[in-house]
């Protein structure tokens, strides 16, 4: 007897299921009918979070996957459902995050007719995703999930879309699992030179005034403890990029904070003085790097990454360390001699103090005026003992989370950093407490960003998704705001913002609120925030013209650092 | 402006649709524009063989090669000078058979070129020349100077390089070695 034939769309929730999949985020549709109708009998085993836009479901399945380290799954219709989700795949790109987007498509017999709702969904995502494949006959379902599974996860990790024809949806087809741990074409693990790991030693034992940049690439690699026990026995002291800020503790003695535009002045003035420069798993964006003619010209560098491509990219690398960073860091821990650079260390402290004084007391510690945004950050941060996941949106809520919010757990900042998509907290936010369910999930945004996705609102109330919303209202969009008092000689031209009532908003989708306006009601507010059983929305009036300092205007060099603005 | 060479780049990957648009991607992102491009079956079964020739700088064209590389089904992707490879091209001319007739100098040009009439009928004439770029350039000025030319088409480069193995056969191998090694240790 012939093993019983089953659909397509069964075989993707068997092959989802088989590639452990518990959780996906996803808005039905005509094209990807058949699909829901069995997911309908896999209720039981598959978590389908309906969100109220495709965009949300993109973002969800990155906040879960950034969280988790688990790979997020969307699952949406063709045409508007899958161009809904390109910015979430194209940010899910640049920042390296792990997911898959099932999408419907039309029936193969319609493909390139113009039919209802088609969209040329794989000429539209290729140069913006890791993989992107058509599965148009229900034979192949299997073998196309367990590779899309593969290439998002593995490697360099980022999304993966399959379009997937309604024909193959409702074809049958024998099933069994597939097991997919090798594609010819594609190395996840590129070899380890030992000449470049013998060279990159050397120069780190000669050093005397090396540096480390910690990016996301530790994370991703979960080389956390790796990355410690290299810098602890080389005594090196650390910058960290937007997206690596939680892969080393923030009280380590050794991470001097964050690199880049309105990063650290620390670990920026440094670049321009350091010895070695050792890059762990990032990508010298230009947000971190600022002018590059300038950049670690005095340093010899020496770049630890799984991507070949990212190998002078943007700075010339002297000593590039192929591979995993979990296997190159552990490689190089063991050979490298320890060292004490204790009087380099402490030279940061200069930079540290003149920070602290001009620029971080009068941001967190003010005691009058109107409320600032780090301090309600730093406020947040306190009182979640800094153990809470971290999401910001993006603009200068982003910049001032990713400043005063401090993190004693790994995988604890989900933000977007390489796209810089407004409107991705939100969603994010809800697909984090999938992804990390134990853990509070702070969500800081600006009011410009809040209402770019605030129909996700019914997603966290039908999910009861307990998402802390801290929305830092200054009626503007901040960011541009400030660019247009320093490069644009004031004319704030269409960033003065008018704001709904969010307490009606947030009472119309049954989720807690509370506006503060005064310093006094700050605690109290976050307090109530974070004891409230589920999704809160904190509205913090702050300052309506403040400005992230310290910042490397852009076209500077890394080390000159505005720290107050004179415009 | 900086000087920019000729790149050959030879590109091998899995035959699968839609690759040929990711690798043009690649110099779309860039603005670079492809001068010839070749596409067809390689020696190796399921392998596809690309090879390209554009303008640039050294620094651009490491960049544009690692990222054409990066692609999934990308095998492999390298790139060389025209001291590096061995090179061809192949056009053909279709003439007019009694402009052809009529003018001696037109089989004089086309047997000075080595190039050979590969077809004739009354009205028209063919001509195939495999050479090299500048050479097939410069026997169409001729021939159009001798106003015979009808049509004129040429393939693009295709090339070589002068190591003695297909490099791609090698990497495979070694591909697959280290998998089985990393698999059972």
């Amino acid at each position: 007897m012939s093993k019983q034939q089953i659909t397509g769309a069964e075989a993707l929730m068997r092959s989802l299921e088989h590639e452990g999949v518990k959780t996906l985020f996803g808005y039905p549709g005509g094209a990807i009918m058949p699909v829901y109708d069995v997911l309908y009998d896999h209720r039981d085993r598959l978590n389908h979070i309906l969100v109220r836009h495709e965009q949300g479901a993109a973002h969800a399945a990155q906040g879960f996957a950034r969280v988790s380290g688990e790979v997020g799954v969307c699952l949406v219709t063709s045409g508007p459902g899958a161009t809904n989700t390109i910015t979430g795949v194209a940010d899910a790109m640049i920042d390296s995050t792990p997911i898959v987007v099932i999408a419907g498509q039309v029936g193969t017999g319609l493909l390139g007719t113009d039919a209802f709702q088609e969209v040329d969904l794989v000429g539209v995502t290729q140069p913006i995703s890791k993989w992107s494949y058509q599965i148009r006959r229900a034979e192949d379902v299997a073998w196309a999930v367990a590779r899309a599974f593969y290439i998002a996860r593995s490697g360099r990790p980022g999304p993966v879309v399959l379009d997937f024809a309604k024909n193959a949806q409702i074809g049958l087809t024998d099933y069994a699992p597939v097991e997919l741990d090798y594609i010819r074409s594609y190395d996840p693990d590129p070899e380890t030179d030992p000449k470049a790991v013998g060279e990159a030693v050397a120069l780190i034992n000669e050093a005397k005034k090396p540096l480390v940049l910690v990016g996301q690439g530790v994370e991703l690699g979960n080389a956390q403890e790796e990355l410690k026990a290299f810098v602890e026995k080389a005594d090196i002291p650390c910058g960290c990029t937007l997206l690596g800020l939680s892969a080393l503790p923030s009280d380590h003695r050794l991470n001097k904070g964050m690199l880049g535009m309105h990063g650290n002045l620390g670990p920026n003035v440094k670049t321009n003085e350091c010895d070695v420069l050792i890059a762990v798993g990032m990508r010298f964006d230009d947000r971190v790097t600022g002018k590059l003619e300038t950049y670690a010209k005095q340093a010899k560098v020496i770049h630890l990454d799984v991507d070949p491509s990212e190998i002078g990219k943007n700075v010339p690398v002297d000593v590039p360390v192929l591979g995993n960073c979990k296997r190159t860091l552990s490689l190089l821990t063991e050979l490298i001699q320890k060292h004490d650079h204790t009087e380099w260390i402490n030279s940061f402290q200069t930079y540290e103090e003149k920070e602290y004084n001009q620029v971080i007391r009068p941001e967190v510690f003010p005691t009058e005026g109107p409320i600032n945004m780090g301090e309600v950050v730093n406020a947040v941060s306190e009182a979640t003992r800094h153990e809470a996941v971290l999401v910001t949106d993006v603009g200068q809520n982003q910049m001032m989370a990713c400043r005063y919010f401090k993190f004693s757990k790994n995988r604890s900042v989900v933000t977007s950093g390489g796209m810089g998509t407004m409107g991705f907290c939100l969603p994010a936010a809800i697909g984090a407490t999938f992804g990390a369910p134990e853990r509070t999930v702070c969500a800081f945004m600006g009011d410009g960003g809040l209402q770019m996705t605030m129909q996700e609102l019914g997603t966290v109330m039908e999910q009861k998704a307990p998402v802390k919303m801290i929305l830092m209202n200054n009626n503007y969009l901040g960011n541009v705001r400030q660019w247009q008092a320093m490069f644009f000689r004031h004319r704030y031209s269409f960033t003065p913002m008018m704001n709904p009532d969010y307490e009606k908003i947030a009472s119309a989708y049954g989720i807690g609120y509370r506006r503060v306006m005064q310093r006094e009601e700050l605690q109290e507010g976050i307090a109530e925030m974070l004891k409230w059983d589920g999704a809160f929305l904190l509205e913090v009036c702050v300052v309506e013209e403040g400005n992230v300092l310290p910042m490397t205007p852009p076209g500077s060099s890394v080390n000159y650092m505005m720290l107050e603005l004179d415009c | 402006m900086e000087n920019k060479t000729l790149y050959t780049i030879i590109v091998h990957s899995e035959n699968i649709a839609g690759i040929l648009n990711q690798i043009t991607a690649v110099f779309t992102r860039r603005q670079i524009n492809i001068e010839s491009l070749n596409v067809s079956a390689s020696s190796i079964k399921g392998v596809h063989k690309y090879t390209i020739t554009c303008w640039t700088t050294p620094d651009i064209i490491e960049k544009v090669v690692r990222q054409i590389e990066k692609k999934l089904d990308v095998i492999q992707a390298h790139y060389f000078t025209d001291k590096e490879i061995f090179l061809r091209e192949v056009a053909m001319y279709k003439l007019a058979t009694p402009r052809l007739e009529a003018n001696t100098e037109v089989s004089k040009v086309i047997r000075r070129y080595g190039a050979h009439i590969v077809e004739v009928n009354q009205v028209f004439s063919i001509v195939e020349m495999t050479g090299m770029s500048a050479d097939i350039t410069s026997l169409y000025e001729e021939l159009r100077a001798l106003d015979c030319v009808l049509q004129f088409v040429r393939s693009g480069r295709i090339a070589v390089s002068t190591s003695c193995f297909e490099r791609v056969n090698e990497y495979l191998a070694h591909r697959e070695e280290r998998y089985n090694k990393e698999k059972h240790s």
